[in-house]
């Protein structure tokens, strides 16, 4: 028999063989323990095999980073802040350091803009899910094969000869010299068009949740305020606009992650080259460059970055929590 | 509820089982019979079909299959494969930097024991043979070699064969001359994924050993010689030049992929003039359909500094082994020899390391042999044999320096910072 197909089977069977034995030898164990405590202790058995997946998968790894990072490259000796005081005096480090942080902040607005204004403008229109479906499936395609695809909406050819790129193509066709969009740092253009990119994918996610928050919205309401004179900018302004607020902030946060941890758009379409590098493909580099203490201090910038978004969606969830 | 769990029970007891079933009957239906060997490289498209070409002898008479993965980030996975174990069994290594680094981390095989050791040493040239040693143990074999830095032109334009230029400034002057209807003196394509940049790399090395001189040179890729020193910039200067005149300006040489650099100079009216590259590009873009000799032909780089005459940089393509399965050193041991590399070498595009491989294709390829095996002055390709971390940065700053030369003097203080850190041993 084929091993992987071997493997299949054990894994689809075994897995959840495992599971089942596991909770009904729990549940044998339990009977051992007064009545009483029972229903205390059953929750964490049932919790124990996520918690332990969570302290070997994650939590020992983030302290092991940490610890790293103000170590060595061979792991030898501790060196204090060195590889922090590298990263802040690098000029390519901030460089990137900038660039996510633009990452955060044009791809949360573009995305949810766009994403609202898709909704809201689609919401009473006929052809509403053929729209949606457009926009949302390039959500389902690899960040690579987006990077491969938009590699060919900007490239540029020599003037004169003629353009495979999309974009360069449109401005051969109105005789407009062809322009080298991806090394175009002034202003860090290139990497705002990096950012077009994700926005291609992701807006599709914002549009969806929006989308059915506004349909969440009571019909009575804007009814109310349009008999009531409002124009449709006031109706989504005062009423749409503040009731979509949670909402928002769920896409927000996920898509500033997604910004955060953004890197095979970047890695496939310019590696970095032209001040596009950010973050993750930061450290991605300087752990193949063997610099692992470097490396390791990247990523606990990236952790601290992200730390107050964690913090505040953590608390947005006890709000919800409190309220039920 | 008792029904239930007693139904979920037996549902349990079956599946459980059933996997302790498939467990015992796992019969390992790899065993014996046919081996795999893993084997990664930085080939693509058409070199890639040269060595599974170069493979498929071994493959029929040993009845094993070679597994070819090929990535252009071959540093990045042996880097973090050394680290975390997960290696495959042949690799092409990216240069004898890294095969050093490699060897001191204890993860290359010695092939001391696997190769005919006098056969070859025998008939490999000697420079190839030590590139390959690290501590008095051969850890490395030249798989293929290429010459760099020949200097390609199209007859049609103008045919150097009968004087080609002997200095940079015979070139200069000869190019002037022979200009034409093309559009430009020099091609060059710098894209190359995460590669990007190397093209320009060969360019400086080029005209570093022929300006400084091999000691110089060989201090420079060791470490020894600081990259803002006089000798450094001025060659980073001369580049600056050649750029200046190239073939759809700054923009084209960015963005245009290494295997398409030349393609210009087939074009009518031509694109450029010459395309500074190695032997290797007989087998890319353009130069593949078109004919040796009649559509395009080579001298080699023109000397500048008369001092340093007949010096030649090669490199090669190298491969190391992680795991000495018997497979894995039987596949090393046949790739070395005269009739595998006569394989690739035919196929054009390659040249071998081996003295008894001479199925060249056609003349330029004998020529460049020739080049490599007559070589007054060998240098191995300085950027291979940098540690990893100084030959990324070389890369871009060859792409940083392109784009605004104005900026050399902070490249190259940029590039010293890395060097500090780079050949620290680790």
């Amino acid at each position: 028999m084929d091993p992987r197909l071997f493997t299949a089977v054990v894994v689809v069977v075994g897995v959840p063989a495992v599971l089942v034995g596991y909770i009904y030898a729990t549940e044998l164990g339990l009977r051992l323990a007064p009545a009483v405590w029972r229903d205390r202790i059953r929750p964490w058995f049932w919790l124990a095999p996520a918690l332990l997946l969570l302290a070997v998968f994650l939590i020992l790894p983030t302290i092991g980073t940490i610890v790293r990072s103000f170590q060595n490259t061979a792991a030898t000796a501790f060196v204090g802040l060195d590889n922090y005081v590298w990263f802040f005096g690098s000029n390519d480090a901030l460089i990137a350091l900038r660039n996510s942080a633009l990452w955060v902040v044009f791809l949360t607005v573009f995305c949810v803009g766009l994403g609202l204004l898709i909704a809201v403008l689609v919401d009473r229109v006929r052809f509403e899910s053929v729209a949606k479906s457009v926009i949302f499936v390039p959500l389902a395609i690899s960040m690579v094969a987006a990077g491969v695809i938009w590699r060919f909406m900007y490239a540029y050819e020599a003037p004169g000869t003629p353009q495979t790129g999309f974009l360069n193509g449109v401005l051969a066709a109105f005789g407009i010299d062809p322009v080298p969009w991806l090394t175009i740092d002034t202003l860090a253009f290139n990497t705002i068009l990096l950012i077009v990119v994700m926005t291609w994918m992701w807006t599709g996610f914002a549009m969806v949740i929006l989308s059915a928050a506004l349909k969440g919205i009571s019909p009575e309401l804007l009814e109310a305020a349009r008999v009531d004179g409002a124009t449709e900018w006031r109706v989504f302004r005062y009423i749409t606009f503040p009731l979509l607020l949670p909402t928002i902030a769920v896409v927000s946060t996920t898509i500033i992650i997604t910004a955060l941890k953004a890197f095979d758009i970047v890695y496939t379409m310019t590696n970095g080259a032209f001040d596009t590098d950010n973050i993750a493909l930061l450290m991605y580099k300087t752990l193949n460059d063997g610099e692992f203490g470097r490396s390791s201090a990247v990523a606990v910038v990236l952790l601290v970055a992200i730390v107050p978004i964690m913090a505040l969606n953590i608390n947005r969830f006890r709000a919800q929590e409190a309220v039920r | 509820m008792q029904q239930s769990t007693g139904a979920w029970r037996r549902v349990a007891a079956v599946m459980g089982a059933a996997a302790l079933v498939f467990a015992a009957c796992s019969s390992n239906s790899s065993s014996g019979s046919a081996k795999t060997v893993n084997v990664i490289g930085t080939w693509g498209g058409d070199e890639e079909k040269n060595f599974k070409a170069m493979v498929a002898p071994w493959e029929k008479e040993t009845g094993n299959t070679v597994k070819y993965t090929g990535t252009r980030d071959i540093n990045q996975i042996l880097t973090t494969g050394v680290a975390s174990g997960v290696l495959p069994d042949l690799a092409g290594l990216p240069g004898p930097g890294q095969m050093k680094q490699f060897a001191q981390a204890g993860a290359l095989k010695p092939l001391d024991d696997v190769l005919d050791m006098a056969k070859y040493k025998d008939e490999t040239a000697k420079a190839l043979v030590d590139l390959g040693t690290v501590d008095g143990k051969t850890v490395g074999v030249f798989i293929k070699a290429a010459v760099k830095g020949l200097i390609w032109y199209s007859p049609k334009l103008h045919d150097y064969a009968a004087s080609p230029p002997k200095t940079w400034d015979d070139l200069t002057s000869q190019a002037a001359a022979n200009k034409g209807n093309a559009e430009s003196t020099w091609c060059v394509g710098l894209e190359s994924g995460a590669a990007s940049g190397w093209p320009g790399t060969d360019w400086i090395e080029d005209i570093v050993l022929r300006t400084a001189g091999p000691d110089k040179y060989d201090q420079w890729w060791a470490g020894k010689l600081k990259w803002s020193s006089p000798e450094i910039k001025a060659a980073f200067q001369q580049f600056g030049k050649v750029v200046a005149d190239a073939y759809g300006g700054t923009n084209t040489v960015l963005t245009t992929n290494f295997e398409k650099g030349g393609d210009p100079l087939f074009k009518s009216p031509p694109g450029c003039e010459f395309h500074h590259q190695a032997s290797f590009i007989t087998g890319l873009g353009a130069f593949k359909a078109a004919k040796a000799g009649t559509d395009y032909n080579f001298f080699p780089f023109p000397d500048i500094d008369p001092k340093y005459t007949g010096a030649i940089e090669g490199a090669g393509d190298l491969f190391g082994m992680f795991h000495d399965t018997p497979e894995a050193k039987s596949l090393i041991k046949y790739l070395v020899t005269a009739p595998a590399q006569d394989i690739w070498v035919k196929a054009g595009g390659a040249l071998s390391a081996n003295k008894n491989a001479t199925d060249y294709p056609d003349d330029i390829a004998k020529r460049s042999a020739a080049l490599l095996t007559d070589a007054k002055i060998f240098a191995f390709d300085a950027s291979d044999l940098m540690p990893t971390a100084m030959n990324n940065a070389f890369w871009k700053a060859i792409l940083d320096y392109t784009k605004d030369p104005s900026k050399l003097d902070s490249i190259l203080s940029d590039l010293d910072k890395v060097q500090v850190d780079a050949y620290k041993p680790s």
